[in-house]
């Protein structure tokens, strides 16, 4: 029994990575309508950022945090002026087949220059004990990653549902041509908002270093899981995102408890069942998409 | 003038090899089928054992090939050596395909290396088809030998047998009795957890439950075992993934502070870019089974050397396999004086050697399970290491009676 229930903890800490890479999938679809296949890259980046930091620049895991999604969200706002605005017209299609390009670049450039076999990073040390939960030590570090990506899904939540900026967002995202006719200067925003949920990526990247290989699959094998839990949580919804996210990490935890192979599969089953009910995702409604 | 009389001479010495009169076995001049030799390393250049063997695999074969025609003279083989290669992305039909596809349109003599065991079993069928060689030297699974064994299929460097007998009773007999074993759900996870499962319990231990992840694992976490291993508490913990997901494994055992719970780890296969993955420390103090170390001996380091030149690191026991198992082949159509695969297979059964990567071997005829010592290993931590790279010490070898299995055991019925 209190092994089910330490699973529970396992499966918020795997759907603290879910959640914050379905949140920024869904701002980015929400306001540019951009199906950013890219998303694991990036968290493969936010994960070397911190590595490289370390390791060349001696910057340790807690101003990792800050630097590498700031820096590598710069990046992403270059490369939607550079790139993706270029294809906003033309069928999503476009833009879904340049950003698996641009993954397969990034991908392949960090394999080039690392390897495949990974890099290490250790946990800073002042989360590296564990806690007593019951008859097994419970690694802090884990503990961390489960209240702080609970945080920042909360603060982006109240971003969006509780404050002007998030106001304008919201409101061009629903209604563009309206919003405009407001006087309000939608293209504005479209760079940011790329760039933020790029971070989000990236701040997932630096948050898993300690507990993952840091190798340049980590993002790829990952985002397929993650596209899985966008399509359950509903694409374009902030809260169905980052539900979803929690949800299906669980519940794949939970399932690992009868058979280890479930993990794997419970996503993809789970999604096969929400299409087949309700077709827009337990949070999505069909007219905003 | 005088490069035209060597060039005068050259051709009399092709037109000798290759058209000239009947030389028989041994006698110096080899007879090619088809005017050249062909080596084909297929495995996996992209995916998780990508830098255990991968590329730099090819170039160790390539290294062979010089260092091959530098000793004997660039004839000595009767025609040039090609060198061809590709990924087989760690799938099954992906690699048969490959191998056909070798066999037949590029004319290959013989196929090398080929990790990820479902990969190599699918090939070893392909080769007995294509009656043409294939000497295994990364995968591991020991039905190379055993139910799959066929005429033109060898296996070379190291199977799970030796991995248990070596690192499974080593560790069962220093009091490490009860283990609890997880390993990837598919054929050399599911071997080495058998092979494991009665070593340990041969050497007086016992498994209390065993475990398969799955493969691939695509989420990288391995946590619901760990934490299943810290309620079961065994004294070992058997892990029997392999490259990156015994990484992830080791990384996450160390996350859940297991060793302070006094489960000690066991790890089924290491290789050096393991230990570059996480950190020398993260796995000071593991024993482990190899069949090659590069810091073993003199003969070894000058290979290693070698090889670091050429390509940025030391070899791991795979590149150093290819190279060895290239060695061995070209010197048996040396030997035979011709590249016709069955003549190569007699002048290979029951053969005696020894190189820089072999000890002690003989070639067993009846199964083609290249018999050779392995060592016991033993990771040291960073502070006791002289050099980047240099990761572990000898601390025992396992004679190659010992390292392998039985005959009797494997059960291989050569088709003829």
């Amino acid at each position: 029994m209190e092994y089910v229930a330490l699973q529970l903890f396992n499966g918020l800490a795997n759907g603290s990575f879910y959640a914050l890479l379905s949140l920024g999938l869904a701002v980015i679809f929400g306001v540019l309508r951009v199906v950013n296949f890219a998303h694991g890259a990036f968290y493969m980046l936010g994960a070397f950022g911190a590595y490289l930091l370390l390791q060349d620049f001696s910057v340790g895991f807690w101003p990792a945090l800050a630097i590498a999604p700031l820096a590598i969200g710069v990046a992403a706002m270059g490369l939607e002026r550079l790139l993706i605005r270029r294809l906003y017209g033309l069928d999503p299609l476009y833009n879904f087949l340049l950003t698996f390009g641009l993954t397969l670049i990034i991908q392949d450039g960090m394999r080039l220059r690392f390897g495949l076999q990974g890099q290490p990073y250790p946990a800073p040390a002042e989360l590296g004990g564990s806690l007593s939960l019951g008859p097994v030590g419970y690694p802090v570090y884990r503990l961390f990653v489960i209240v702080f990506s609970l945080a920042v899904c909360v603060l982006v939540w109240y971003l969006i549902e509780r404050t002007r900026v998030g106001m304008v967002v919201r409101a061009s995202t629903e209604r563009p041509e309206l919003t405009r006719a407001l006087g309000i200067n939608v293209d504005r925003w479209v760079t940011p908002v790329f760039g933020f949920g790029v971070a989000l990526a990236a701040l997932g990247g630096v948050l898993a270093a300690p507990m993952r290989n840091v190798s340049p699959l980590m993002g790829s094998e990952l985002i397929i899981f993650t596209f899985a839990v966008v399509v359950i949580g509903g694409m374009g919804s902030i809260v169905g995102a980052v539900v979803a996210g929690f949800l299906v990490g669980i519940l794949a935890s939970l399932a690992a408890v009868f058979d280890p192979a479930l993990e794997n599969v419970l996503a993809f089953a789970l999604m096969a069942v929400v299409l087949l009910v309700r077709p827009a995702g337990l949070f999505g409604s069909v007219d905003r998409t | 003038m005088q490069r035209t009389i060597a060039l005068l001479v050259a051709t009399l010495v092709l037109a000798a090899g290759c058209g000239g009169g009947n030389v028989g076995p041994g006698g110096g001049a080899v007879k090619l089928n088809d005017g050249k030799l062909v080596i084909a390393v297929i495995n996996d250049q992209s995916g998780v054992y990508a830098d255990l063997s991968g590329k730099n695999a090819v170039e160790a074969v390539k290294m062979a090939v010089e260092d091959f025609k530098a000793k004997y003279g660039e004839n000595s083989l009767g025609g040039p050596v090609e060198v061809i290669t590709a990924d087989h992305q760690n799938k099954p039909d992906v690699a048969s395909a490959k191998a056909q596809e070798f066999y037949e349109r590029n004319a290959a003599d013989l196929i090398l290396d080929v990790p990820t065991s479902s990969a190599a079993l699918g090939i070893a069928k392909v080769a007995l088809d294509q009656k043409k060689l294939y000497i295994n030297v990364t995968a591991a699974t020991t039905d190379l030998t055993g139910a799959s064994c066929n005429k033109y299929t060898f296996h070379y460097a190291y199977d799970t047998y030796m991995l248990a007998q070596g690192t499974g009773i080593t560790v069962t007999q220093q009091g490490g009795k009860s283990w609890y074993i997880i390993y990837p759900n598919y054929a050399f996870g599911q071997d080495m957890e058998k092979s494991f499962r009665q070593a340990v319990i041969g050497a007086g231990g016992n498994v209390i439950q065993s475990d398969g992840s799955p493969f691939p694992n695509t989420t990288g976490d391995f946590s619901s075992l760990l934490l299943k291993a810290g309620q079961l508490k065994p004294q070992v913990l058997g892990a029997m993934q392999a490259g990156g997901d015994l990484v992830n494994v080791v990384k996450q055992y160390n996350e859940f502070k297991l060793k302070d719970q006094n489960i000690k780890l066991a790890i089924g296969l290491l290789f050096d870019t393991d230990i570059t993955a996480l950190g020398q420390d993260a796995f000071a103090g593991t024993l482990y089974t190899t069949p090659w170390l590069w810091s073993m001996d003199d003969q070894s380091r000058q290979f290693a050397d070698k090889f670091l030149k050429r390509t940025g690191i030391r070899p791991t026991f795979a590149h150093a396999g290819n190279y060895s198992a290239a060695w061995q082949y070209m010197e048996a159509v040396r030997r035979g004086g011709t590249d016709d695969a069955d003549a190569v297979v007699k002048q290979l059964e029951g053969y005696k050697f020894n190189d820089f990567f072999i000890r002690n071997g003989v070639v067993r005829a009846d199964d083609h399970w290249v018999m050779h010592d392995a060592l016991i290993a033993q990771v040291k931590p960073k502070s006791e290491a002289k050099e980047q790279f240099d990761y572990s010490k000898v601390v025992g070898t396992l004679s190659a009676e010992k390292a392998s299995r039985p005959l009797a055991d494997g059960g291989c019925k050569m088709p003829k």
